[in-house]
């Protein structure tokens, strides 16, 4: 047996949390400084992209995306058998200054988090960063949270949790998925 | 802004050459590579993938860029790194090479970027420590990081090798810059001219597949890059050429060759470059020169091939 998956949001419901997650982007803007997305590689750069449409219609003004590879800056770089590829980060303005706007997929135990921080902090002095998420599935093990929240799950460690966002992937969801606990005895 | 397709996983311990590599695993060389460029244009030039590792510089022969250029890669990664010269260690007192490996070792190292005059010394290396070993150049045999950094440079200018004609001009016969070129360049779909005198050039590279040439005039307008290899000035002390002015009459890369070339002609050079022998000023600090960014491309390569081999010193041995 597979796994059992769950549809928790639909193409619909995930444009709707989108458009409410950009209205409170741009409402917690403290303005002053010039407001920039950053989505966390890889899921996080599509939708980065997807707010980023949604702010620029609100602000009248573009909102630039850039994309963060934070690999190199992960707390378990070496404890898997296989060395991560390298995507890259492309951030094509300049940080010092900006109100970077930290964009992922899924807020789990707040590792990725850390480490896109200290990943931005090297790249230059934001004036400030938030943390918008599409789901938070709880589970932290870091002291983080997500200023910005599409929807939050009620999960189990043993679940996953995952995304698909055009035009990464054929269509808009997120899916909950369930493993056997013991998937020898479950065939 | 969407990610690129990825590179295929490395699954090597070692880079001993680039013989033995697929063209998939130079280009996903290459593609990391990209990614730490992006890092080395930074402010703050550094990452902390390799904190707490310890690369070892085991020199044999002299080198100020490489293993300059090695130093610093380590150091962007976060490494530790340690340089061994030759010259001051206990060699001198007989030891042997691999003992002093094996000491290094003992101190913790989990990567030994190697420089031998023998030939195969870092393969003979990787039989006997845990370690990875980087092939910094194994006599007239390989010089793996600087053929990738010049498929890099050449990657970055012409925006793709395959079907390009690069000719490699000068010494092929002693050149391990000439061998990691031939391999990497036939491997990325190159057509690969060879050009000097014939006692520097061998008939026998035309069975790896190259084109052996003795006449550069007749060459060099056929070519879309020209790597000049570094005349060894001990070569000529040899009789393997009569003169170095003849040399470069005959061999030189001048403006007045270059005008006879295509316009968009690329020029490399391994370096360190006799300015007036392999290449006049003129052309070396001209605009068709990449040899300046053979050197930053070169920090990129070595910081993608210290993170690629780290990777796999960490699996378990199986």
């Amino acid at each position: 047996m597979g796994p059992t998956e769950v549809l928790v949001l639909d193409a619909a419901e995930m444009e709707a949390a989108l458009d409410s997650m950009a209205h409170r982007i741009a409402e917690g803007s403290r303005g002053g400084a010039p407001l920039r997305l950053v989505g966390v590689r890889s899921r996080g750069v599509p939708i980065a992209a997807r707010l980023a449409e949604k702010l620029a219609r609100l602000l009248g003004e573009p909102v630039p995306v850039g994309a963060l590879d934070i690999t190199l800056y992960r707390d378990d770089l070496g404890s898997g058998n296989r060395w991560p590829v390298l995507l890259g980060t492309e951030i094509p303005f300049p940080v010092d200054g900006a109100e970077i706007v930290l964009v992922d997929d899924v807020l789990y135990t707040g590792r990725t988090v850390r480490a896109a921080l200290n990943s931005i902090c090297d790249l230059g002095r934001p004036a400030r960063v938030r943390l918008a998420v599409l789901v938070d599935r709880g589970h932290r093990e870091l002291p983080i949270r997500a200023d910005e929240v599409g929807l939050t799950v009620e999960t189990r460690r043993s679940e996953t949790v995952r995304v698909r966002i055009r035009p990464v992937d054929p269509a808009d969801e997120v899916i909950r998925e369930s493993h056997p606990s013991n998937p020898e005895a479950a065939r | 802004m969407i990610s690129p397709p990825p590179a295929p996983a490395w699954n090597r311990k070692h880079l001993l050459g680039l013989e033995d590599l697929s063209r998939e695993e130079i280009v996903g060389i290459l593609d990391t590579a990209e990614s730490f460029s992006e890092v080395s244009r930074r402010s703050r030039k550094k990452v902390p993938a390799l904190q707490g590792r310890v690369v070892f510089n085991l020199f044999f022969e002299n080198s100020t860029r490489t293993r300059t250029s090695f130093s610093l890669s380590a150091k962007r990664l976060s490494a530790d790194v340690q340089d061994f010269s030759a010259s001051v260690s206990s060699l001198t007192k007989g030891e042997t090479f691999i003992d002093t490996a094996k000491n290094i070792e003992a101190m913790g190292a989990d990567v030994l970027v190697i420089r031998h005059p023998t030939p195969g010394a870092p393969h003979l290396l990787s039989n006997h420590v845990g370690a990875s070993i980087i092939n910094a150049g194994d006599g007239a045999h390989e010089h793996p990081t600087q053929g990738l950094l010049d498929l890099l440079t050449i990657r970055r200018a012409k925006g793709t090798i395959e079907g390009l004609t690069v000719g490699l001009i000068g010494d092929i016969g002693h050149s391990r810059v000439a061998r990691s070129n031939i391999w990497g360049l036939l491997k990325l779909g190159a057509k690969v001219i060879l050009c000097g005198p014939p006692t520097l050039v061998p008939r026998g590279f035309e069975r790896l597949g190259c084109e052996v040439a003795h006449h550069l005039d007749e060459v060099l307008p056929r070519c879309d890059v020209v790597n000049a290899l570094r005349i060894q000035i001990e070569r000529q002390q040899r009789g393997l050429f009569p003169s170095l002015g003849e040399y470069s009459h005959f061999y030189g890369l001048t403006q007045d060759r270059l005008n006879k070339a295509r316009p968009d002609l690329l020029v490399l050079a391994p370096g360190p470059i006799n300015r007036g022998v392999e290449l006049t000023p003129e052309v070396a600090d001209g605009p068709r020169s990449a040899i300046l960014d053979q050197v930053t491309n070169g920090l990129a390569v070595r910081m993608a091939v210290l993170y690629l081999v780290s990777g796999k010193g960490d699996a378990p041995s199986t």
